[in-house]
């Protein structure tokens, strides 16, 4: 019922009845066209400039860097991160590039992979996409990367490979679509930093309620 | 909530005396604005940005009906639900319903301007089900019973004092007054009620026709969990809200952070889209969104249309000199600033918020900040006209409005009031030029001086320049 009322008095203020096949077909193509309005100049670097530009924004959002040679680099300098925060455990998707590895280098921390739990200090996850524009992690869900490991644990660690760093939102938003040709994705994460909160007197802090760490271990471009 | 309204007088003028919250909107006026500058500065497009935005909004609101119905089948087919409500009764029993259906006790809340429009959370406690606020700064609130002075930053009128007492007197721990430490507490507590509320229900920055997904903007990452971990996530959002696609979207994003808080862009921007996938680990089992009009639909077509471009970045209430002398509380109703002047009369009607309007300087500087360029001083313009053709002016300024009247169709009359009230104040003001006191304007000389008129009139001055030339 509220529908009907609702959309009949849309279309009365517009002055128009039930809209036609041409105007529903209008903003069908409209939509279908997905076109970018206005991308930055700043987002349309050139590669090395894009990946300059990745890190200056993230560390400017207040994320940390750390930066890997090559994949296999990965556990070894994941562990040294964990040892000097003292963490146990490593709450880790499975993504298939991250079980191919060689996790010994982790010594007595241990790597569970499931869902992440309050408690929990340390997430392990990938990324589809860094953007230039403004130093933003694109992340997604799907089985083998649950969504409370983007959220829950004080730490998040992240491994974003250098040649997934786009210019702009709409370049990230094409690879979504590209990925996931069907439908999209349940949750899509764009993350700019730590968690931070202004709330308390007007006084901007990190650690609000996700996590208080965002460390992003990029992976040279070979 | 209690609407207050009506007493904005009396509002302002027990805000403007209050110490503490004066101390608290002089400080807030060197953070949000002094950010959005540096940010503006850093992106050269961003006025282009403005005017696209405006643009896409207009013609998103001249298809508002094939938008919302697109929107409406992407999320059947991503196999959620959309419930359409006219009034926030509607909206507050759909939610109620769906709480019920799963048997919810408890609910976490993220930060929804919508909800607090429809009073959700009175709402769902008399109904036996206990909303838990979520954002750092609606949670102290909930604690004190108190209400959001801010769009975007709710607590805005509170101290670090007030948040340690509120936090010792409810969570029973050691006093602090160490703002991160205070923080972490609120961590800690909150993390239970994260994990076990049975529905998680936020608001939505904007709503994507392209993909039905709803996206939330925020820093703290309280949506997030919010939506993340119950087994039903509710989006309690309204018509206007919903954009084209991915891309417009992102437009509306460039724009979102840096005319709110000066960012470039907040830490989380989430996307969600319909329930869990089968083989998905976490995430809700139920999505609902419930699409809520209240007052909207019928602002299109009329005078206030402008209005439902609005994407409560809350520029205009951070650059608004009345505003910041009086806070938000003292506006009575949910939405403060020049916004709320707009939206407010047409929510709660013009008879309880006339005040609003009229408490502009129309200085212009909310339309001068606006990124989708609402002409807010034309719109409370409008109110105002409407407030007099219903005779809901109080006589004194009805009376003056029309002894002015009188006079300017009387031009002869209309000079010698000037020329004589002039030669009096002038009189009166002495070698100094400047008024102490000044009969009816004590609203003015009661805090400064009033500065006497210098020179001739200004027809007097038009006269002598058109003699002069016709004498050359």
């Amino acid at each position: 019922m509220s529908r009907a009322e609702i959309l009949n008095r849309i279309r009365q203020g517009l002055g128009r009845g039930v809209a036609t096949q041409q105007q529903h077909d209008a903003v069908m193509a409209r939509i279908n066209a997905h076109k970018a309005t206005i991308i930055p100049k700043r987002s349309q670097l050139a590669k090395p400039a894009q990946i300059q530009l990745f890190r200056e924004m993230a560390l400017s959002a207040s994320a940390e860097l750390i930066d890997i040679e090559q994949l296999t680099d990965l556990p070894t300098a994941v562990s040294t991160w964990l040892h000097k925060h003292e963490f146990k455990t490593l709450v880790s998707a499975s993504d298939a590039c991250l079980n191919a590895l060689d996790w010994q280098a982790l010594g007595e921390i241990t790597r569970e992979q499931r869902v992440a739990k309050s408690g929990d200090l340390a997430s392990l996850t990938t990324s589809m996409a860094g953007i230039a524009e403004t130093g933003t992690l694109m992340l997604h869900s799907r089985p083998e990367s649950p969504t409370t490991l983007n959220f829950l644990p004080d730490c998040h660690l992240v491994l974003l490979k250098e040649s997934d760093i786009v210019g702009s939102y709409e370049d990230a938003w094409q690879k979504v679509r590209e990925q996931n040709p069907n439908q999209m994705p349940r949750t899509v994460n764009m993350i700019t930093g730590p968690s931070r909160s202004a709330d308390i007197g007007q006084k901007l802090l990190m650690g609000a309620h996700g996590p208080c760490v965002l460390a992003i271990f990029m992976l040279k471009d070979t | 909530m209690n609407i207050t309204s009506p007493d904005f007088k009396e509002n302002a003028r027990i805000a403007l005396k209050d110490v503490e919250l004066q101390e608290a909107l002089s400080q807030f006026k060197y953070g949000f604005p002094v950010n959005r500058a540096n940010a503006i500065k850093r992106l050269p497009e961003f006025d282009q940005l403005r005017d696209s935005a405006r643009d896409l909004k207009n013609h998103i609101i001249e298809n508002l009906d094939i938008y919302l119905e697109q929107f409406e089948s992407k999320v059947i087919e991503n196999g959620g639900h959309v419930h359409w409500c006219r009034t926030g009764e509607d909206a507050n029993k759909t939610i109620l319903d769906i709480c019920q259906q799963v048997n919810a006790k408890t609910v976490t809340k993220g930060k929804s301007m919508v909800s607090e429009e429809i009073s959700l959370n009175d709402y769902l406690e008399a109904n036996d089900v206990q909303p838990v606020e979520t954002d750092l700064g609606e949670y102290i609130l909930q604690l004190r019973g108190d209400h959001p002075s801010h769009i975007i930053a709710p607590a805005i009128h509170l101290n670090v004092n007030d948040v340690s007492e509120t936090f010792h007197e409810h969570h029973k721990r050691p006093k602090t007054d160490d703002p991160q430490a205070l923080m972490k507490e609120a961590r800690e507590i909150l993390r239970k009620e994260f994990v076990s509320a049975d529905v998680g229900i936020t608001g939505a920055n904007f709503l994507v026709a392209e993909t039905g997904s709803t996206i939330i903007v925020t820093n703290e990452g309280n949506g997030d969990l919010t939506q993340t971990l119950p087994k039903t996530h509710i989006v309690i959002t309204s018509i206007e809200k919903v954009v084209p696609t991915l891309e417009d979207m992102s437009l509306f994003l460039r724009l979102l952070a840096r005319s709110a808080t000066g960012q470039e862009f907040t830490v989380y921007n989430t996307l969600s889209t319909g329930p869990k996938r089968a083989e998905d680990q976490d995430g809700p089992e139920n999505f609902h969104v419930v699409l809520l009009d209240n007052g909207r639909s019928e602002m299109i077509g009329s005078e206030f249309q402008e209005m439902l471009r609005c994407i409560r970045c809350s520029a205009c209430m951070n650059h608004c000199p009345v505003y910041g002398a009086v806070g938000g509380h003292a506006y009575g109703w949910v939405y403060p600033g020049p916004m709320g002047s707009v939206l407010t009369p047409n929510m709660i009607g013009i008879e309880q918020a006339a005040h609003l309007p009229n408490a502009s300087t129309a200085c212009g500087k909310c339309e001068e900040v606006c990124p989708v360029r609402i002409p807010l001083p034309k719109l409370m313009r409008h109110w105002r006209e409407k407030e007099f053709e219903k005779h809901l002016t109080p006589s004194a300024v009805r009376f003056g409005i029309a002894g002015w009247a009188f006079s300017a169709k009387r031009p002869a009359l209309y000079r010698w009031l000037a020329r004589s009230s002039t030669w009096f104040m002038k009189t009166i003001a002495g070698k100094k030029g400047r008024i102490k006191k000044l009969p009816l304007a004590g609203g003015w000389t009661d805090w400064r001086d009033m500065p006497a008129p210098q020179g001739k009139t200004f027809m007097d001055q038009w006269k002598a320049k058109q003699k002069a030339e016709e004498s050359r």
